[in-house]
């Protein structure tokens, strides 16, 4: 299915991506193309397969409730663009 | 060329072990060739002074008489795997001087047992990519030269620094990352050994995530028992990934004894696809031959649903990356687009600025096929889609021991050709992605050149957890295909 | 119970309302990480790479964590789902580190169940639980640190929270009430989860619809985080009236997010603030699918302490309680200890009046818990053994339990110190009567005269003479025989 501008508009919205009106256009063109594409796999008949959770055939891994990690504040906001006393800052969010 | 960087990692390690070279002298002439091989753009990050302590310290771990398993081993880093206070970029503008305060399982095993860092290697964009040209900090150059033409060729993707380094002879060896081919086909392309283990056998802690259910990192070599080395090397069972198996990881240079005797190799009609190159069917026509000579059988199977497998990964890996890329949002580390006067327009102006158009575009693709009214249409589809997938494999397991496939539709092209046309892009993972979507180990082993002088592979897929028999036949093939070819560009040649 | 109803201007108006509760288990350490789990402390100082949502980083399941939903579960009486899975629910937030909140959607851990909710009239109301699933707390954004700039503390990302969403049983703000009581009080027994509100480890979201008696059900309303058990039945009363207001005028009840005001006592709409979510749910492929293998649960279940409910049942066959009495008694874990050992060996109905009447009484006026009370159990058993071996009176015991609770002495020493004995000798009381009687020649001449009141008239004098210390048994006897 070929999606439209403001299908484009919407997604690229939930994805927190700006796109410019300019290239509004060339994106949603390149999208539907790739859908379309994909689209191949409506021909295959899959009533009753179970859709794949993971590839490896083992239970999930647990750990035991210990406390091995934290403590690391420098480690933790080192990277940040902007941090101060220890908290990562933004522009104020309205609530 | 220095003479101890034209060698494999195998030969030098038996070099270093009869203390005829220490690490240090090994690393230095490394260090030298990655120097040397700066206009391949391979290395994004070269990290020499690390190089030259971690080789001193190394050679004393030797005189202590505690080597390694790849003690004193220089090696490139694909820039996917996390390094401690080491610049990690995943190739992309959006990680921009990021440190990371730990370091990767795997790159932590390999220098546990011994190996020496050289530099973090360039690659696509978060993985993304067959060409290693949406990388943020430019593309890399193929060293191969098609005969009589000097256009650049791409190395392949997304592994290509990795790739072009190993080829280039700037690197003994590399770490790759492999989600729909990301190993074996910049393998092909740089005519070198490259191997994606069994999904679960390396631990993807602290490896850039693209895609999670398909990521799997493997060794970029230039021979089969270099890559058992290397993979015995980074394998191994990780508490912090839960998607980790916990098997012991055996020796698998045992694994090479050249004899693949009434072994059964599977041939699946699927793989030769319209178009193809007549050199290519050849080549896998050749190494059946091999195989033959060798002692094994070959056996025609089907591989039912593989024409969907592309189709299918298209949907699940940008699904996947949608979601994993959506940490990148320029509050805790990395890029932060300046000017924004809220948080919603920091999100959206730094991802905008952050990410390249590939990129984009797969987490567009992968947002929208996760969205509400097409979820089924599309995500839950592919997903089923990848169950018969996996059981087509399945099926012929239990006919064969092993499938012999080329590895990729073509032999590298020229950087350029094919980046305005993506279904261009991602049909180059044709052969790859089937074993990916079934969690399968492969390798591509370098098996001849194309009609211009390029390397073409041809890859073996495996059963799960028998990275062994890919290994054994793998090192049958490379025996009797000879590859000896140099690429145009070599290092302080 | 009469039904709870509101009156509006075209008749009588029925609430319905169900409860998303976001219960934080009690562990060491998160969901998905080894990072402490502690309330306060520096910001981002219980923090790991994981919580930050750093690049590479992977969740690994808390095994305890796990075990605490499966042993809510069943204290919710609730199906164990063998086969759960993990999600993603995708969605930016500042302090969504990830991006994405791991959660689960389709496959909850834990299905039906139901709970139990004790009236004050003793009815018992059942309410259904729609499931139960795990999934991570978010971090914390404080805006009023600078101006224009939000700060985020992430100790809390990754933090283990149960999200228990009630069936829409629920019929009043009482009721309410109770569930969230109930809840509380079953987390509290079984130690998953400390019910703290004021601290944020018990939040509640409720789901309001109001229709007429009888008629299907109405459009709801979400209104999220009420954070006390006060804010919520008011909330749940001031959105009622709000829809039924809005219908009446001839409006029409969107299904939105609301907030509310506790200042204002109103609700008022998050549209605007909060854009159309797409939340993109998919399985978690860092996760495998959950397997809880029977063997576990019967583990888990093997090592349930009594729960709330069972108690109640065991108190008034056992006790002979009366449902209310024994409701309360047990409606803490340590309350209902505390009441055992007070009771054991005792007349278990004076010991409950005892707890449920002075001994809370006090505790409420000095604003304590049970923990912090002067008087402990054994201090409050020698008081009433002292009472029914007649050593003190009725009287005179709550005199002596406040010299208890003020002082922190047992009670036999203050009945030495302070001479409250009672006087139970004939002689004695003898003496004292027959002193009254003769100050008293009109009093009897009434007695005699048929005027049986002025009995108790002497029995005071009595008391008064001898200061509340004078059986009151024996004084009735005694001035029956000498006056009678």
């Amino acid at each position: 299915m070929a999606v439209d501008k403001d299908t484009v508009a919407k997604i690229a919205k939930l994805a927190r991506i700006r796109v410019e009106p300019e290239q509004q256009e060339a994106l949603t063109q390149e999208l539907s193309n790739i859908l379309r594409w994909v689209e191949h796999l409506g021909e295959l008949d899959t009533d009753g397969v179970e859709p794949m959770t993971s590839v490896v055939e083992m239970n999930l891994k647990m750990r035991e409730d210990e406390v091995a990690d934290g403590r690391r504040q420098n480690d933790i906001v080192a990277n940040a663009p902007e941090s101060k006393h220890g908290f990562f800052v933004v522009p104020r969010v309205v609530e | 060329m220095s003479e101890l960087t034209g060698i494999t990692l195998s030969r030098a390690r038996d070099l270093l072990t009869k203390g005829e070279v220490s690490s240090k002298e090994l690393t230095q002439a490394h260090v030298q060739a990655v120097e040397a091989a700066r206009s391949l753009n391979a290395y994004i990050t070269e990290t020499p002074d690390k190089a030259l302590k971690m080789a001193e310290a190394s050679d004393a771990r030797r005189a202590k008489g505690e080597a390694g398993v790849v003690e004193g081993i220089p090696l490139a880093v694909k820039d996917l795997f996390c390094t401690e206070g080491v610049l990690t970029t995943a190739g992309s503008h959006i990680l921009d001087g990021f440190k990371p305060p730990y370091e990767s399982t795997v790159t932590g095993n390999l220098w546990r047992n011994g190996a020496v860092m050289l530099g973090k290697a360039n690659l696509d964009e978060f993985a993304m990519g067959s060409s290693n040209e949406t990388s943020y900090h430019g593309p890399v150059e193929n060293p191969w030269r098609r005969q009589g033409d000097n256009r650049p060729l791409v190395p392949g993707g997304s592994s290509g620094g990795s790739a072009a380094a190993v080829a280039a002879r700037a690197a003994l060896a590399a770490t790759g990352t492999d989600t729909g081919g990301s190993i074996r086909q910049p393998a092909s392309f740089a005519g070198i050994v490259g191997m994606k283990p069994t999904y679960g056998r390396c631990s993807r802690w602290g490896i850039v995530a693209f895609a999670s259910s398909l990521d799997q990192a493997g060794p970029m070599t230039r021979s089969v028992r270099d890559a058992a080395i290397m993979l015995r090397a980074m394998a191994g069972h990780d508490e912090k990934d839960s998607t980790s198996v916990d098997l012991p990881v055996p020796d698998y240079e045992q694994a090479l004894t050249g004899d693949i005797r009434g072994l059964k190799v599977g041939i699946p009609r699927e793989y030769r696809v319209e178009g193809m190159p007549q050199e290519i069917e050849a080549l896998w026509q050749q190494g059946i031959q091999w195989l033959k000579d060798a002692g094994a059988e070959p056996v025609d199977i089907s591989l039912p649903r593989t024409h969907y497998a592309l189709p299918a990964y298209y949907i699940i890996a940008p699904a996947e990356a949608s979601s994993n890329l959506a940490r990148y949002d320029g509050v805790r580390f990395g890029l932060r687009a300046e000017g924004a006067g809220s948080l919603e327009e920091l999100y959206e102006l730094t991802r905008e600025a952050g990410f390249g158009r590939e990129v984009k575009r797969r987490v567009l693709i992968g947002t929208y096929v996760l969205s509400a009214g097409y979820y089924d249409a599309y995500y839950n589809k592919a997903r089923k889609v990848r169950t018969l997938i996996a059981q087509d494999f399945h099926d012929a397991y239990k006919e064969v021991d092993v499938i012999l496939a080329p590895t990729a539709p073509s032999a590298a092209f020229a950087i350029g050709d094919l980046v305005d046309d993506p279904i261009a892009m991602y049909l180059n993972d044709v052969f790859t992605v089937p074993a990916s979507l079934a969690g399968l180990p492969a390798i591509s082993v370098p098996a001849g050149l194309s009609g211009d002088g390029l390397p073409l592979g041809l890859q073996l897929i495996g059963k799960a957890f028998d990275e062994e028999t890919v290994l054994r036949v793998g090192g049958v093939l490379e025996d009797a295909a000879q590859f000896t070819h140099e690429p145009a560009f070599v290092a302080g040649r | 119970m009469a039904s709870y109803r509101i009156a509006g201007n075209t008749g009588e108006w029925e609430v319905v309302c169900g409860l998303e509760i976001h219960a934080q288990i009690i562990s060491k350490s998160k969901l998905f990480s080894a990072a402490a789990t502690e309330f306060g402390g520096e910001p981002n100082s219980q923090v790991s790479p994981v919580d930050a949502g750093m690049p590479g980083m992977l969740p690994v399941i808390n095994r305890f964590c796990v075990e605490q939903a499966i042993k809510t579960g069943l204290g919710l009486r609730a199906q164990i789902n063998r086969h759960s899975v993990f999600e993603r629910k995708n969605y930016f937030y500042a302090d969504l580190p990830q991006g994405y909140q791991i959660s689960q959607y389709l496959e909850p851990l834990v299905g039906e169940g139901t709970v139990y909710l004790d009236m004050p009239d003793g009815e018992v109301i059942p309410v259904g639980i729609e499931r139960l699933h795990m999934e991570q707390d978010a971090g914390k954004s404080l805006h009023d640190q600078e101006p224009g700039k939000t700060y985020i503390d992430l100790n809390r990302s990754g933090v283990a929270l149960m999200e228990i969403v009630s069936k829409p049983d629920i019929r009043s703000p009482e009721q309410a009430g109770a569930y969230i009581q109930k809840l509380r009080s079953i987390l509290r027994y079984l130690g998953t989860c400390d019910g703290n509100m004021a601290e944020g480890s018990l939040r509640c979201d409720i789901n309001v619809s109001v229709r007429k008696p009888g008629a299907g059900l109405g459009t709801r309303c979400e209104v999220k985080n009420v954070n006390s058990v006060r804010f919520v039945m008011h909330a749940i009363e001031a959105e009622a009236t709000r829809q039924i207001e809005l219908i009446e005028e001839g409006g029409e009840v969107i299904q939105e997010t609301r907030l509310y005001d506790p200042r204002k006592g109103e609700t008022r709409s998050m549209r605007g603030k909060e854009e159309a979510h797409d939340y993109r749910y998919f399985p978690d492929p860092d996760l495998l699918p959950l397997i809880v293998e029977n063997d576990w649960v019967e583990r888990i279940k093997a090592d349930m302490p009594e729960l709330p409910d069972e108690k109640k049942q065991r108190f008034i066959q056992d006790y002979g309680l009366g449902a209310y009495d024994a409701g309360v008694l047990v409606a803490e874990r340590e309350t209902a200890d505390f009441y055992e050992d007070v009771a054991n060996g005792r007349d278990a109905k004076t010991a409950a009046n005892w707890v449920t009447g002075e001994f809370f009484g006090a505790m409420n006026k000095a604003g304590v818990d049970l923990d912090e009370a002067p008087v402990n159990a054994a201090m409050l058993g020698e008081l009433l053994d002292l009472m029914a071996d007649n050593t003190i009176s009725g009287r005179i015991a709550k005199d002596v339990f406040e010299e208890m609770w003020e002082t922190g002495k047992k009670a036999g020493a203050i009945v030495e110190e302070k001479g409250l004995k009672q006087i139970t000798d004939t002689g004695e009381l003898e003496a004292i009567l027959d002193k009254v009687i003769a100050e008293n020649p009109e009093q009897v001449q009434q007695v005699k005269d048929g005027n049986q009141k002025v009995m108790g008239w002497f029995v005071g004098q009595a008391m008064k003479a001898t200061g509340g210390k004078a059986n009151p048994k024996m004084v009735n006897e005694l001035l029956r025989k000498k006056l009678g």
